[in-house]
C-alpha cells in the first residue's frame, strides 16, 4: 500500500498508461521539464521524452486539434489544459470538430482533455471555473469529474483506453488535500458512466460529483447525528448521465437534493432535475431542488468566494428543509 | 518538342490534364443534378481553380501515404488522391450509400487510407487537426507529408494562426496551401488582410514562403513539390499561396453581383484549362485526339456514376441515432417517438 494524494495519482495513472501503451503522448502548455503548473506531470518528459510529453505554445485550439489529428492517425493523446477555464479558448474546435468526428465522418478520436478546475481556493473568475454545463450540451463527449483519489486514478486511466472523446476535469482543492492508500501492483480502472453510492441513507439523496462529494458527505455525517439518513450518489460520470444508478436511489428515498459547485441556471443540476422528473414522478414527495453557487462570476476575495459557493452549511439546512417537506 | 518540366512524364502531363477535366465536368454535371433538385443542399464550385486544387494534390506522393486536409474548391484535390466520382455524386444527393452515409454535405468525407481527411465548415480548424495527423508522422518516424488548404478568408481566423504557428514551432511536415481566389464569399482580400499577398505572411511565423501562379498547373505542381520535398527533407513548414480567382458565386445560389464584370473576364482569359491545353499542343505533349480521348473517359465515368447512383435511396431515418460514440452505439430514441 502507498499513500497517495489525488494528484498524485493523476500522475501515477498517466504514467502507468504510458508504459503499458506507447501509443498515448501529452500535449500541453509547461508540461515538460517544468512539470506543469501543478506539477501533475513533473517527471514524465524525463522519463518518456520530449515526443511523448510534447511543450506547446499558449495555443488551445491548436492543442485539441493537433490531439485531434493525431487520434485519427491511432495516437491517444492526453491534452492538460494549464487551468479548465482555458478549456472554452478552444470550445468551438471541441464541439465541432471533435464531438463530432465520429458521428459525420467515422474518425476514430480517442482522446483525453484533462485539467484543473474548480474553486474554493481563491483562484477569482479566470482560475475557479467548472465548465461541464458547456460541454455537457454537445453529443459526441464524454465528463468525467472524480471526487476520490482512487477514482481520479482509475478515472484517468480508463479516459486514455475510451474509445470516444473525454473531458476529465480534476479538482484543484482536491489536489493535495485528499490522501488515500492505494494498494501496489492493482490496475484500478473506474468504469465511464457509472455513479458510485459514496454512502448509503433512507431519508434523503443528494447526488453530487467531484469536491462537492465531500462537502455532502460532510453534511450527510451531520444529519445522522439528528437521526436523518442521507444517501449520497458520487456521479463520477457527467456524460453519459448514468440514470440507473440515480432513478434506483429516489425510488428509495422519494427525495432528491442536487448539489454542485458550478452556477445555478443552465447547470448539471438542471438536467438532473429534469431526467427525475420524467422517471420518478410519483415516487417523489418532495420537489426536487438544487444547492449551486449563486449566478455570479466567481469573485476573489475569500467573504466573497465563500458567500458565492455553496458551502457544508448551505446543504445541511437544504436537507432540514427537504425532510419537513 | 521541348523539355518536359518539372521531371514530370508525358502520361502525369496528361493525367494532370484529366483531373482537371474530370473536377470541371463532374461539377457541370453537380450543376445539371442542382438544377432538378437532386443535389440537395448548396453547390460549391471551383470553375477557374482546378490547376490549383490539382497540381497541388499531385505533388504529393500517395505511396508514401501522404494526407491531405482540403477544402471546399478542391475537388481536384480530392480526386487525385482517389476520391471518386460517384463518392462525390452520392454526397451531393444524400444518399445512404454515400461515404458519411448521408450525414454530411458534399465534400465533406474522408478516407485516411486514401490521404485525404475531410474538413469541417469552421474555416482554420483543418490547420490545428493537420498539425496532430503530421506529429503522428513525426513520433512515428514516417517519412509522409501533409498538406492542409486554406483560403484568403480562413487566413483571417484564429485557429489558422494557431495551427501555423504550432506547426512552425514543431517543425511538422506540413504544406499550408493558401489559395488566394480574391473573394471570401463577397469580402475582397483587401478588406481581409492589409498585406497585398498572404505569402508574407510566411515570414512572421518564421517558416519557407512559395508563391506560384495558381492557374498554371505545371507551376503550381513544380512549387508544391519544392515544398513537399522540403517538408519531408525535414525542412518543416511551407507557406504556399496560389493565386487565382473564383469565377463562380459562393455557391451556386450566389450570383456573385458584388464582383466587376472585367475583372471576371480578365480571370476567364486565364483559364488555367484553356491555357494547359494550348501548352500541351503548342509544346508537343498531347495530340488533339489523345486529349479527346480524355475527355470521352472523362464524361464515361462520370454518366457511369451518375447512373450507378442516381436512383438509390436516402438513409433509413431511423440510421440518424448511431455512432456518436463507440459507447454507447447509439443515442436514445425520444419518448414521443415510442407514444
Amino acid at each position: 500500500m502507498a499513500l497517495v494524494t489525488y494528484l498524485e495519482a493523476i500522475r501515477d495513472g498517466l504514467r502507468e498508461e504510458m508504459e503499458r501503451d506507447d501509443r498515448v503522448f501529452m500535449i500541453g502548455e509547461d508540461i515538460g521539464s517544468f512539470g506543469g503548473a501543478f506539477k501533475v506531470t513533473e517527471g514524465l518528459q524525463e522519463r518518456f521524452g520530449a515526443d511523448r510529453v510534447v511543450d506547446a505554445p499558449i495555443s488551445e485550439t491548436a492543442i485539441v486539434g493537433a490531439a485531434a489529428g493525431a487520434a485519427h492517425m491511432g495516437l491517444r493523446p492526453v491534452c492538460e489544459m494549464q487551468f479548465i477555464d482555458f478549456l472554452s479558448c478552444a470550445y468551438s474546435i471541441i464541439t465541432n470538430y471533435v464531438a463530432t468526428a465520429r458521428y459525420r465522418a467515422d474518425l476514430k478520436t480517442p482522446m483525453v482533455i484533462r485539467g484543473p478546475s474548480g474553486g474554493y481556493v481563491r483562484g477569482g473568475p479566470f482560475h475557479s471555473q467548472n465548465p461541464e454545463a458547456a460541454y455537457l450540451h454537445t453529443p459526441g463527449l464524454k465528463i468525467v469529474a472524480p471526487a476520490t483519489v482512487r477514482d481520479a486514478k482509475g478515472l484517468i486511466k480508463a479516459a486514455i483506453r475510451d474509445d470516444d472523446p473525454v473531458l476529465y476535469f480534476e479538482h484543484k482543492y482536491l489536489y493535495r488535500r485528499i490522501k488515500e492508500d492505494l494498494p501496489d501492483g492493482e490496475e484500478i480502472l473506474t468504469p465511464i458512466g457509472k455513479a458510485h453510492v459514496a454512502r448509503e441513507g433512507t431519508h434523503l439523496t443528494i447526488v453530487t460529483y467531484s469536491a462537492m462529494v465531500h462537502k455532502a458527505l460532510e453534511a450527510a455525517e451531520r444529519l445522522s447525528n439528528d437521526g436523518i439518513s442521507v444517501e449520497v450518489i458520487d456521479l463520477r460520470t457527467l456524460l453519459p448521465i448514468d440514470d440507473a444508478t440515480i432513478v434506483a436511489s429516489v425510488k428509495k428515498t422519494s427525495r432528491v437534493l442536487i448539489v454542485h459547485e458550478d452556477t445555478r441556471t443552465g447547470g448539471m443540476a438542471g438536467e438532473l432535475a429534469a431526467r427525475i422528473n420524467e422517471q420518478c414522478f410519483e415516487w417523489l414527495d418532495a420537489p426536487v431542488r438544487r444547492v449551486c453557487a449563486h449566478d455570479v462570476p466567481l469573485p476573489y476575495a475569500p467573504t466573497l468566494e465563500d458567500f458565492v459557493l455553496p458551502q457544508i452549511d448551505d446543504i445541511v439546512k437544504a436537507v432540514r428543509w427537504m425532510v419537513r417537506y | 518538342m521541348t523539355d518536359i518540366p518539372a521531371g514530370l512524364t508525358r502520361a502525369q502531363l496528361h493525367e494532370l490534364y484529366y483531373w482537371m477535366r474530370l473536377t470541371r465536368s463532374l461539377e457541370e454535371k453537380l450543376v445539371a443534378l442542382y438544377r432538378q433538385t437532386k443535389v440537395i443542399g448548396g453547390l460549391f464550385r471551383s470553375l477557374g481553380q482546378e490547376a490549383d486544387a490539382v497540381g497541388s494534390a499531385f505533388a504529393l506522393d500517395r505511396a508514401k501515404g501522404d494526407i491531405l486536409s482540403p477544402l471546399i474548391r478542391n475537388l481536384g484535390s480530392m480526386l487525385v488522391q482517389g476520391a471518386t466520382p460517384v463518392e462525390v455524386l452520392r454526397q451531393y444527393m444524400a444518399k445512404a450509400d454515400s461515404p458519411t452515409r448521408g450525414r454530411e454535405l458534399n465534400l465533406h468525407f474522408n478516407d485516411l487510407d486514401r490521404g485525404f481527411l475531410g474538413q469541417i465548415s469552421h474555416l482554420g480548424d483543418m490547420v490545428p487537426v493537420m498539425c496532430g495527423v503530421t506529429m503522428s508522422f513525426k513520433i512515428r518516424r514516417q517519412p509522409r507529408v501533409g498538406m492542409v488548404y486554406i483560403g484568403d478568408g480562413g487566413m483571417s481566423t484564429g485557429a489558422f494562426h494557431e495551427g501555423l504557428n504550432f506547426a512552425a514551432v514543431q517543425r511538422l511536415p506540413l504544406v499550408v496551401v493558401c489559395e488566394n481566389n480574391g473573394y471570401a464569399y463577397s469580402t475582397p482580400m483587401r478588406k481581409q488582410t492589409a498585406v497585398q499577398f498572404l505569402v508574407e505572411k510566411a515570414a512572421a511565423y518564421g517558416v519557407a514562403g512559395e508563391q506560384a501562379d495558381g492557374n498554371d498547373v505545371l507551376a503550381v505542381y513544380e512549387t508544391t513539390r519544392r515544398a513537399v520535398d522540403r517538408a519531408r527533407a525535414g525542412g518543416g513548414v511551407t507557406l504556399l499561396e496560389l493565386i487565382t480567382f473564383r469565377r463562380k458565386g459562393h455557391a451556386e445560389h450566389d450570383n456573385q453581383s458584388y464582383v466587376p464584370t472585367e475583372e471576371l473576364e480578365a480571370w476567364e482569359a486565364r483559364d488555367p484549362i484553356d491555357r494547359y491545353v494550348r501548352r500541351l499542343t503548342e509544346q508537343g505533349w498531347a495530340s488533339p485526339a489523345e486529349l479527346t480521348d480524355l475527355d470521352h473517359r472523362v464524361t464515361t465515368e462520370i454518366d457511369t456514376a451518375v447512373m450507378l447512383c442516381e436512383n438509390e435511396p436516402l438513409p433509413d431515418p431511423a440510421s440518424a441515432l448511431t455512432g456518436v460514440l463507440a459507447v454507447p452505439a447509439a443515442a436514445e430514441l425520444e419518448w414521443y417517438r415510442r407514444l
